[in-house]
């Protein structure tokens, strides 16, 4: 139910701080909403715009900001809450790429499953992607792959099987689940008889 | 699952759990098909899930494991009048669409007119659904509470809580295991909180990515269920998305007679005895830490590993990332934490809003006021727990030292019905997460447990409650 995901060149927006977390990707006020368009223009609100609601003079306020498709983050991103708002809203700003050299397990998970690909990369990539912020990187999802213009390297990056296929498809899990069915029949007539918990 | 095989290799506590609930088993190019024993919803996080479901006409496949409530919309003020102020058109709206939604799908919702309306995870173990041995999921990463039952417990993401809607699973590789083994014996004045903070601390905030962990030691077998779920709370806080903790007799007792609580409950005791780590199991990684080198703990950052013993010194920045939060925070490394002047307090969230909590906070209340121009609001996790408190006189204490007794839910732990601090404010909180701005714009969220809270409160400062009790005896 996304776009397929297979080569990303893009201009990098890079955001060093370490430890972003999703209380500053997606401010907890905003989820209430109970839809998914327009989150994109709350991305990162807090840094984007006064109290007031005009904008600040943030790089993600920018015209060559929104032409991006990777985003940079320090390391240890997307740390914090479960809110799919998160990734929600940074797919909903254009983004499919997020690099760091580390980012935390369930955002990594909510991103994945929403088209977009979160990659850790190693200390000398991720510094150098930290210090050459709006130049255009290839993501490269089929050799995983970064490729740093200006002879700063190709580097090879992990994803599990499952999820390239996914993304490289633009096929969802919950097709997958649906197809389980008779297996989950099974398992489930199975375990009434185990002295299993149940509410 | 009915297992006739001897199991020849130990296993942890959670390979056990894990075993019984796959489904599919994990293929080297696919995720393993987990069954999901109990799915908690609330109003946030499930309102995009069943869109999906109506968008692909697919039914709630089990609407009888799966439990919903409103907690964190939720205003915990009632008007004169008894109409609730939400602090949007929109918060409200969300929360009739829970209602709306899991009516239309015959899903047990613990709403407005609910006795046992709660934060999802004060809730859950109540009522007795959160049981040893099960899978259970919720769309909120402090899912992990319910470890302290010895349940494999989550959170997940939206589109994942679709997944359970219809299937009842959810795809997932196994994480690695890690041990945090505490040894020994805690100090006066030392909590469940603090011990958790000092984890956090020693093994980062990313210090658990990827891995389940088990809390073992005869600290842990020696805390009331309350005081476990503190602990496994907060595991996400360390990057873990589950942590556990061996069921045993103080687990047993505590669900003995719940609404959930099994029939014959005697014979799955027997079953739920079994569900610990054999001997000669090996973990991933094992942790030891002393339960002597634990002391009243307290944040200083913008994330719970920065986390220090309250009658410490601030560490001083290592680098740019240190820098930003210490002037966040407007700290200054080499300084004392303790006699910072504060603004708030919050008392509640699923960390900290427990009965062991309150007279916890209530013993260093009682008969003492509040510093004249702070605000200490005292917010119980659950209806239950409010009624509880009322029953015990506990409100009468809050109340008469100046504090607010509020109405359950999540209130200022993340601040999304409202319930926020002005700009520039310090609060001191017994909640999870002292992220830059979670409890307001320009908030400084300072995490400790209910007694340092409660001492903060009487004197306007970071205090240990340990100089407190000494000098207020
Ligand atoms: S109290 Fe806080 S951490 Fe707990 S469920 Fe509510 S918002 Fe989440």
């Amino acid at each position: 139910m996304f776009k397929p995901l297979t080569i990303v060149t893009s201009k990098t927006v890079v955001l060093p701080a370490s430890n972003i977390d999703t209380d500053q990707i997606m401010p907890a006020r905003f989820l209430t909403m109970t839809t998914k368009a327009g989150l994109g223009e709350k991305l990162f609100n807090d840094w984007r715009y006064h109290k007031d609601g005009s904008p600040t003079d943030h790089y993600l306020n920018s015209d060559a900001a929104k032409a991006c498709e990777i985003l940079v983050g320090g390391h240890n991103f997307g740390c914090g809450s479960s809110r799919e708002h998160a990734p929600w809203a940074l797919s909903d700003y254009g983004f499919r790429v997020v690099i760091s050299s580390e980012i935390a397990d369930i955002f990594r998970n909510n991103s994945l499953k929403n088209g977009i690909l979160p990659i850790v990369i190693d200390k000398a990539a991720h510094q150098w992607l930290l210090d050459h912020p709006g130049e255009a990187v290839t993501v490269d999802l089929k050799s995983q792959e970064v490729r740093l213009p200006k002879n700063g390297g190709t580097y090879k990056f992990e994803v599990d099987a499952f999820s390239k296929h996914c993304l490289m498809e633009g096929v969802d899990e919950m097709g997958y689940l649906q197809k389980q069915t008779d297996a989950i029949t099974d398992y489930e007539a199975k375990r009434a008889h185990a002295p299993a918990s149940a509410i | 699952m009915t297992n006739t095989s001897p199991k020849t290799s130990p296993q942890t506590l959670f390979d056990k759990v894990w075993d019984r609930h796959v489904v599919v088993a994990e293929t080297p190019t696919n995720p393993a098909t987990l069954y999901i024993d109990l799915h908690l919803i609330h109003e946030v996080t499930s309102p995009q899930a069943f869109t999906v479901l109506r968008e692909r006409g697919l039914k709630v496949r089990r609407p009888d494991r799966t439990l919903a409530t409103i907690d964190h919309s939720t205003p915990t003020l009632k008007n004169a009048d008894g109409t609730r102020p939400y602090v949007t058109p929109q918060a409200e709206a969300q929360v009739a669409l829970l209602l709306a939604n899991t009516e239309a799908h015959g899903i047990e919702t613990h709403g407005w007119d609910s006795d046992h309306r709660g934060i999802v995870h004060v809730m859950g173990p109540e009522l007795g659904a959160t049981q040893p041995g099960m899978t259970i999921v919720c769309g909120d990463s402090h899912t992990s509470t319910h470890g302290a039952f010895g349940a494999i417990s989550f959170g997940i993401g939206t589109t994942q809580v679709g997944h359970v809607l219809a299937n009842q699973c959810i795809l997932m590789p196994k994480p690695k295991t890690m041990a945090i083994h505490v040894n020994g014996q805690l100090g006066e004045g030392v909590t469940a909180k603090d011990v958790i903070l000092a984890i956090i601390a020693k093994i980062g905030v990313g210090g658990g990515t990827g891995y389940a962990l088990e809390y073992c030691g005869n600290v842990f077998r020696e805390m009331t269920m309350d005081e476990r779920m503190t602990v496994c709370n907060m595991s996400i806080e360390a990057g873990a998305r589950c942590g556990m903790v061996a069921p045993d007799q103080t687990t047993f007792n505590y669900l003995k007679g719940r609404k959930f609580s099994p029939e014959n409950f005697y014979e799955i005791c027997e079953d739920w005895a079994s569900l610990t780590t054999d001997s000669g199991a090996q973990y991933d990684r094992e942790v030891h830490m002393k339960a002597e080198d634990i002391r009243p703990m307290v944040t200083y950052g913008t994330h719970p590993g920065m986390a220090m013993p309250i009658d410490g010194l601030i560490p001083t920045s290592q680098n740019e990332a240190d820098e930003k939060a210490l002037n966040y925070m407007q700290v200054k490394g080499g300084d004392a934490i303790a006699g910072t002047p504060i603004d708030r307090v919050f008392i509640g969230s699923c960390t900290n809003s427990r009965m062991d909590d309150l007279r916890a906070a209530a013993h260093i209340l009682k008969g003492q006021t509040v510093k004249p121009g702070l605000i200490a609001i005292v917010v119980p996790g659950s209806e239950n727990i409010k009624r509880e408190a009322e029953t015990e006189g506990l409100h009468e204490v809050f109340i008469a030292a100046g504090a607010q007794w509020r109405e359950p839910g999540c209130s200022m732990c993340l601040g999304m019905n409202g319930d926020i601090g002005a700009p520039g404010e310090l609060i001191v909180s017994t909640s999870n997460r002292n992220f830059a701005g979670r409890q307001g714009p320009g908030v400084r969220t300072v995490l400790a447990s209910p007694e340092t809270a409660a001492a903060s409160a009487i004197t306007g400062v970071i205090t240990d409650p340990r100089t407190l009790t000494c000098e207020a005896a």
